[in-house]
């Protein structure tokens, strides 16, 4: 996503604040840069947008409809809402599902207080679900040397198959099935350790919000994730 | 008219129970049972889960005791990993599971049973609570929250949180003790000796009052069951397990944990969901046997430190041979007590203490292990099975309640037998019923972790109360 320097300033309003931004920046950057919250889960700076996990969406006055916000471009004269009743209740409903859907059992995750799903559950103020758990049958695989893959804690944000097909250029994760059916997989469905592609360069592990990519041998709540060399995502990419 | 008389809930334990008495045709007592009404499904939902996370897992089975699945779920994971823990780790862990028995202890003691001490059997249930004790004996209420604390407040220094602390895990411990940490509890320590001396020898100067308690509360002889270091002094982390008879003769000694299924057997009854361990040699129900401090202060040769071996040889007094009545439970749970503090300091004041070597790290070598460990309430006992992968295929735990079923149940019938005459039934009375449960301290939520086949049973009743048709699965 290479920006020109010559890129004309736009102004616009969020949550009744004057900003300004640079041309083909998204809202979301465009908050984040002004310290305004706008939740996000598969949004990760200097990886390509993929505007799956819905958290960020906002009201721009004028749309009928709501829009996420990582997918967004600014433009000039647009009036932005990050937090209002119905963009509250939308999170949570997301929240609900996003807890239902899979088994997120916090007390005896490896990622337990390191885990971006946990924290922002608490800054959404969730206290409860408002949706049956399913407590879907979800396998482990742990075919890997290194590396386990739960999906029982997986929330489909494919933050690891960006960051293998876009950063580590091996493409080894993929997304297989519909619906509550997705799974993430690797080469064609074939257990992690036999991957003929997989670098073991542990990128999905670390850059993974919650416990589903792991490091072997971890216990509850010690997973933590390494995050230190994110900034030179966009770095990478321009090399 | 035969009738029976339901205790539901029974109350001041740890979970859910009740007790059903059957009174024959003339309101003698026919028979008296203890259900186990609460289920929980731990070993089954523990399957396909990578077993490193076992020890967090199970240690969610108990908010009392979550210490005591983490160290024998641990040891089961060392099988697992076949590794030996540095030997700091290894005292780490036995300083953790010592603070976590004082605190139950001092729970059971003090917030379940002292009101029945203080206030008397017979005394108002309306008062007969922690509070009425810390309004009739402020020092022994004082002293029980004491060493509660003292005991929550070491598990927390250890491992950074009082309750379901992560800091147990496969192959040690997570991190090192550090010189300020093991100062804060070493100058903790004298005083929870004297809360706890001060207990005992006010317990020692009332319980002559309850002699009829103590002549019916579980007093039959049964065997005992524990675990003894090789010197036959106590263990509660790492040891084997020896076996004495009501005559305090040793019946089998320096069993394996691991062959466990040679000796050890689990019945299945009608009508609770808890388990009946018995001694396999004898049969089922001959097998009987207790766990706990009871058991424990019977079978060792001794403590292995000076208080509480001064208090174990006037406890030994008591009786010949091995002290039979269940009420001495509660004297038990002080010595040991005691001994836990002394043992805490020992370890602390050994110059490794403070290592930083304290994890073992391994791929899993084995397949199969077991880990055993003593709990507050007796022998805890993890199984595991795991694939290559490393993930738990089957799990089997025998837990330290399920260990006493068959003693509490023959108790409640005695109790029941001694205190319910005709179909006029006091609270004193009810209440002995559940005081004898009290005595082993049972912690249900604990013990009703199986799953697999429910055993259920369906009753198709007449009127009349005669039986028309039975439905049974086990």
């Amino acid at each position: 996503m290479k920006r020109s320097s010559k890129a004309s300033i736009k102004t616009l309003k969020i949550d009744g604040i004057d900003v300004a931004a640079r041309e083909h920046e998204t809202i979301l950057e465009l908050a984040q840069e002004n310290g305004i919250f706008i939740p996000t889960l598969c949004h990760v700076e200097g990886l390509s947008e993929y505007g799956g996990c819905r958290l960020c969406m906002v009201e721009i006055k004028g749309s009928n409809r709501l829009l996420p916000a990582c997918m967004t471009t600014v433009e000039e004269g647009m009036e932005v809402v990050t937090n209002s009743e119905k963009l509250q209740s939308y999170r949570t409903m997301i929240m609900d599902m996003l807890f239902s859907e899979r088994n997120h059992i916090c007390s005896v995750c490896v990622s337990n207080g390191n885990c971006d799903l946990q924290y922002m559950s608490v800054k959404l103020g969730m206290t409860h679900i408002g949706v049956p758990y399913l407590n879907p049958s979800v396998p482990v695989d742990t075919s890997h040397d290194y590396f386990v893959m739960d999906h029982n804690r997986c929330i489909l944000c494919q933050r690891c198959v960006r960051v293998c097909g876009e950063v580590e250029w091996a493409a080894t994760k993929g997304v297989m099935g519909r619906g509550i059916n997705t799974r993430i997989i690797h080469d064609l469905n074939q257990p992690w350790g036999d991957s003929d592609t997989c670098t073991s360069c542990g990128k999905c592990v670390n850059i993974c919000p919650t416990g589903a990519l792991f490091e072997k041998g971890k216990s509850a709540g010690e997973m933590v994730k390494r995050r230190d060399w994110l900034p030179y995502l966009k770095l990478m990419h321009e090399d | 008219m035969s009738r029976t008389i339901t205790i539901d809930p029974v109350t001041r334990i740890e979970g859910h129970s009740k007790i059903t008495i059957q009174l024959s045709d003339d309101g003698q007592v026919e028979d008296a049972r203890f259900h186990v009404t609460q289920f929980r499904g731990f070993e089954k939902l523990s399957e396909g889960r990578p077993f490193h996370e076992m020890p967090a897992l199970t240690a969610r089975v108990c908010g009392i005791c979550p210490v005591s699945h983490l160290t024998a779920s641990a040891k089961t994971c060392d099988a697992l990993l076949a590794v030996t823990p540095p030997r700091t780790a290894r005292n780490l862990r036995r300083i953790m599971n010592l603070s976590q028995i004082i605190q139950s202890h001092a729970l059971s003691f003090f917030h379940l049973s002292s009101p029945d001490l203080v206030m008397g059997m017979d005394a108002d249930p309306a008062k007969r609570h922690l509070f009425g004790v810390a309004q009739a004996k402020p020092q022994l209420a004082m002293d029980g929250i004491a060493l509660r604390k003292f005991g929550q407040q070491i598990i927390e220094l250890l491992g950074g949180k009082r309750i379901h602390p992560a800091w147990i895990v496969p192959g040690g411990v997570s991190h090192p003790l550090s010189a300020e940490d093991r100062d804060t509890i070493l100058a903790m320590v004298p005083e929870a000796l004297v809360q706890a001396q001060r207990t005992l020898d006010w317990y020692k100067s009332v319980f002559g009052q309850f002699s009829d308690e103590i002549r019916t509360f579980a007093n039959f002889p049964t065997l005992f069951m524990g675990m003894v270091n090789p010197e036959g002094l106590m263990s509660m982390y790492a040891g084997k397990i020896r076996i004495v008879n009501a005559m305090g003769e040793i019946v089998a000694d320096q069993l394996e944990p691991s062959s466990y299924q040679q000796w050890l057997a689990e019945a299945v009854e009608p009508d609770s969901y808890l388990k009946s361990p018995y001694y396999k040699p004898m049969g089922y129900p001959e097998g009987i046997f207790r766990v706990g401090p009871l058991a424990r202060l019977n079978l060792i040769k001794a403590c292995g430190t000076t208080r509480a071996d001064e208090e174990l040889a006037e406890f030994r007094g008591l009786q010949r041979g091995a002290v039979l009545s269940s009420f001495h439970y509660h004297y038990a749970r002080l010595i040991e007590i005691i001994y836990c503090i002394e043992r805490i300091r020992n370890l602390l004041n050994d110059p490794d203490i403070l290592s930083d070597h304290v994890r073992a790290h391994a791929e899993p070598n084995a397949f199969e292990g077991v880990g055993m460990s003593e709990a507050p309430r007796g022998t805890l006992l993890h199984h595991y099975k795991i694939n290559r992968d490393g993930h738990i295929e089957w799990v089997n735990m025998i837990i330290a309640t399920g260990n006493n079923n068959l003693a509490m149940n023959k108790g409640v019938y005695q109790v029941a037998r001694n205190f319910i005459r005709g179909e006029k039934i006091q609270e004193g009375m009810l209440n002995r019923v559940e005081a004898v449960i009290r005595t082993f301290d049972p912690c249900l939520s604990c013990s009703t972790h199986a799953f697999g086949q429910m055993p259920l049973q369906v009753q198709l009743l007449a009127p009349d109360g005669a039986v028309l048709d039975e439905r049974f699965q086990a």
